[in-house]
């Protein structure tokens, strides 16, 4: 009986329907496949066109020493080809390992790994914490729920404003510190307080949709294991720590990954929150590549690019680290 | 805010801690649980709605300064910021540009994605496995590594500055994350409709048009939201690729009034309020279908 259940399931991952062998496949399925490729050709192109092409492009660029003053360009009515060279892996070696190596990319690099961990486990804890207080049965729940959502549902780019104001010198933060006798960091200009600001409203921008993803997670446990539970005298710790967090894995892994993903590449709320060409300190990978390429004369963009491609690989490993060791897991659970 | 987590962990024990005999149903709690519940969510709710109440505020008040003493904007409300930022200002122009924008990322995102979402929901083609990595990965792209060589290529085709630059731009996110998102919703709806209609003698194409589109008219709605919030959401683009400011989109507007030399903070306050009412009320509609649609696509992958 196990084996048999055993087999299907692992016939099954990744791969939902079952399938039948490969000769048989390729003949009785061509037509299928047929139109299968038909409907996803619009994404295909597209992606094609608007990713890959740059993607490549931006790809040969790293290995150039392409800047503002040597790329192909317009001025006036006079147009300027673009005269770089090709210099092969000089950039990621410059970048890596090169004399100013740590002030430029490994200080920036544990910033942001730093910073991906401290908000996406603020996210979850708080986002779980509201969650599991927005699923008790109270009066004015639907409120609450409203009122939480508010920094989600705001765009991020007028909210990250209204931080501004409220951290600045003396700005309402600061008031209301002073009011309670407490100490008033200067949040926007010490680097210290500026990447603690960072976290903190990147932390209450995140939380709602941790939230309302793990609300919806605890809605879809069973609730007779609960009450299974408690029959056995679970107290409520071990109910949580046995029924309610198994119940949320499969949204919990889900959400871990996207919010990693989006926190290392939040560009919104640091870009904004700290004006331009300030806070060198507090930038992480993403908005330091960009004030690389766009942010100083003349514009770096070989430079720019090739933190790109390291910070897609960066990515790219934690994801794939990531499914392989959620599919362990999964085996193990089974 | 630490404190609100702290309060959470000490609701979920309170209720067993206390030694009862009598029974009691599940989700009852004492009174001091429910203090504490609502405590903890009030707290939660005051803190998630000050930075925008705050906003909200600062907008009524007729000064640039008047963030520093807030307390005087009370004995002064006034509604001349509002009338200046719609008077003055190119805050129409700014609306079309965004709207521009964001409509066209999303007729063309929706539209585009819809079929690959039902392919990748219904059929098993050898390369499914690679696309929906892919479809994965995209979301993953930092916008640094897209923006400089799509500058180039923007240059050379002489489209920096218009708004199909952008439309461009922000389809390459939004059609992976639409399809992503409708395999999801494409998912919960039965296959057995597809086999009717496969037995009636339907393609899939006409399966997929005259049955499931239709059936699948929310979850459309909901990628097509979602797309026009991210695409008027989108900062880095828009403000490198905009250079006339009769074309900003908002992103790039509300930046405008808060320069190196001058900060016009009471018309940033209206303008953001402006913006956000809106966007906000339209969130409010779909909220709950948007996180369905976004952990169903994800978990199912």
């Amino acid at each position: 009986m196990t084996v048999a259940i055993d087999r299907a399931t692992g016939k099954r991952r990744g791969d939902r329907a079952p399938r039948p062998g490969l000769g048989q496949r390729v003949k009785n399925g061509l037509q299928k496949y047929w139109y299968a490729y038909a409907m996803i050709a619009p994404v295909v192109i597209v992606l094609g066109v608007l990713v890959g092409y740059p993607l490549a492009r931006g790809f040969y660029l790293t290995l150039t020493d392409a800047n503002s003053l040597n790329s192909a360009r317009t001025i006036g009515v006079n147009h300027i080809d673009a005269t770089y060279e090709f210099i092969g892996l000089d950039n990621y070696q410059d970048i890596l390992f090169g004399p100013t190596a740590y002030d430029r990319f490994w200080s920036h690099f544990l910033w942001t790994v730093f910073w991906t961990a401290a908000c996406v486990a603020l996210h979850y804890a708080l986002g779980l914490g509201l969650a599991l207080m927005l699923h008790q049965k109270l009066r004015g729940r639907t409120v609450y729920r409203l009122l939480l959502v508010l920094p989600w549902a705001v765009p991020t780019f007028v909210t990250v404003f209204s931080w501004r104001i409220m951290l600045a010198d003396s700005g309402a933060l600061n008031q209301l510190l002073g009011a309670l006798h407490l100490p008033q960091p200067a949040w926007l200009e010490d680097t210290f307080w500026q990447r603690f600001a960072a976290i903190m409203v990147n932390t209450w921008c995140g939380v709602p949709f941790m939230m309302l993803s793990l609300l919806g997670g605890l809605q879809s446990i069973d609730s007779t294991l609960y009450e299974a539970a408690e029959m056995d005298g679970a107290s409520a710790w071990q109910r949580f720590r046995h029924v309610t967090l198994p119940g949320l894995r499969a949204v919990s892994s889900t959400v871990v990954l996207l919010g990693v993903i989006w926190t290392f590449n939040q560009f919104v709320i640091i870009f904004l929150l700290f004006g331009k060409n300030s806070a060198p300190d507090a930038q992480i990978l993403v908005t330091w590549a960009y004030q690389l390429g766009f942010g100083q004369q003349p514009r770096d963009f070989a430079q720019s690019a090739a933190y790109g491609v390291l910070l897609l690989s960066i990515l790219t490993v934690f994801t794939s680290f990531y499914f392989r060791w959620l599919k362990r897991n999964d085996q193990l659970a089974v | 805010m630490s404190t609100t987590t702290l309060d959470t962990t000490k609701t979920a024990p309170a209720p067993a801690a206390v030694p009862v005999r009598r029974t009691r149903r599940r989700g009852e709690r004492g009174p001091l649980g429910t203090a504490l519940l609502h405590g903890g969510l009030a707290l939660a709710s005051l803190i998630a709605l000050a930075p925008v109440a705050w906003l909200c505020y600062l907008s009524l008040g007729p000064d640039k300064d008047d963030y520093l003493h807030p307390g005087g904007i009370a004995g002064k409300l006034t509604f001349s910021n509002y009338s200046f930022v719609l008077q003055h200002t190119g805050f129409l122009d700014w609306f079309k540009s965004t709207l521009i924008v964001a409509l066209g990322t999303t007729v063309i995102g929706v539209l585009v994605a819809a079929t690959t979402g039902y392919a990748v929901s219904r059929m098993r083609f050898p390369g499914y496995k690679q696309l929906m990595w892919v479809l994965l990965l995209t979301q993953a792209f930092p916008i640094a590594i897209l923006i400089v060589p799509m500058y180039e290529i923007f240059s050379e085709l002489g489209l920096i500055d218009t708004y199909w630059a952008l439309i461009a731009i922000n389809c390459s996110t939004a059609v992976p994350y639409s399809a992503w998102l409708l395999k999801g919703y494409f998912d919960t709806i039965p296959f057995e409709i597809d086999e009717a209609g496969r037995v009636d003698g339907l393609s899939p194409f006409g399966t997929f048009f005259r049955l499931i589109l239709p059936l699948a008219r929310p979850g459309l709605a909901v990628a097509a939201f979602y797309t026009f919030i991210t695409a008027v959401g989108e900062v880095a683009f828009a403000t490198t690729f905009l250079l006339d400011d009769s074309k900003y989109t908002f992103a790039v507007g509300l930046q405008t009034f808060v320069s190196e030399h001058d900060a016009q903070w009471n018309y940033m306050a209206a303008t953001a309020v402006l913006i956000a009412i809106p966007v906000t009320v339209f969130f409010y509609l779909v909220q709950k279908n948007l996180v369905t649609g976004l952990t169903a696509g994800g978990t199912k992958g």
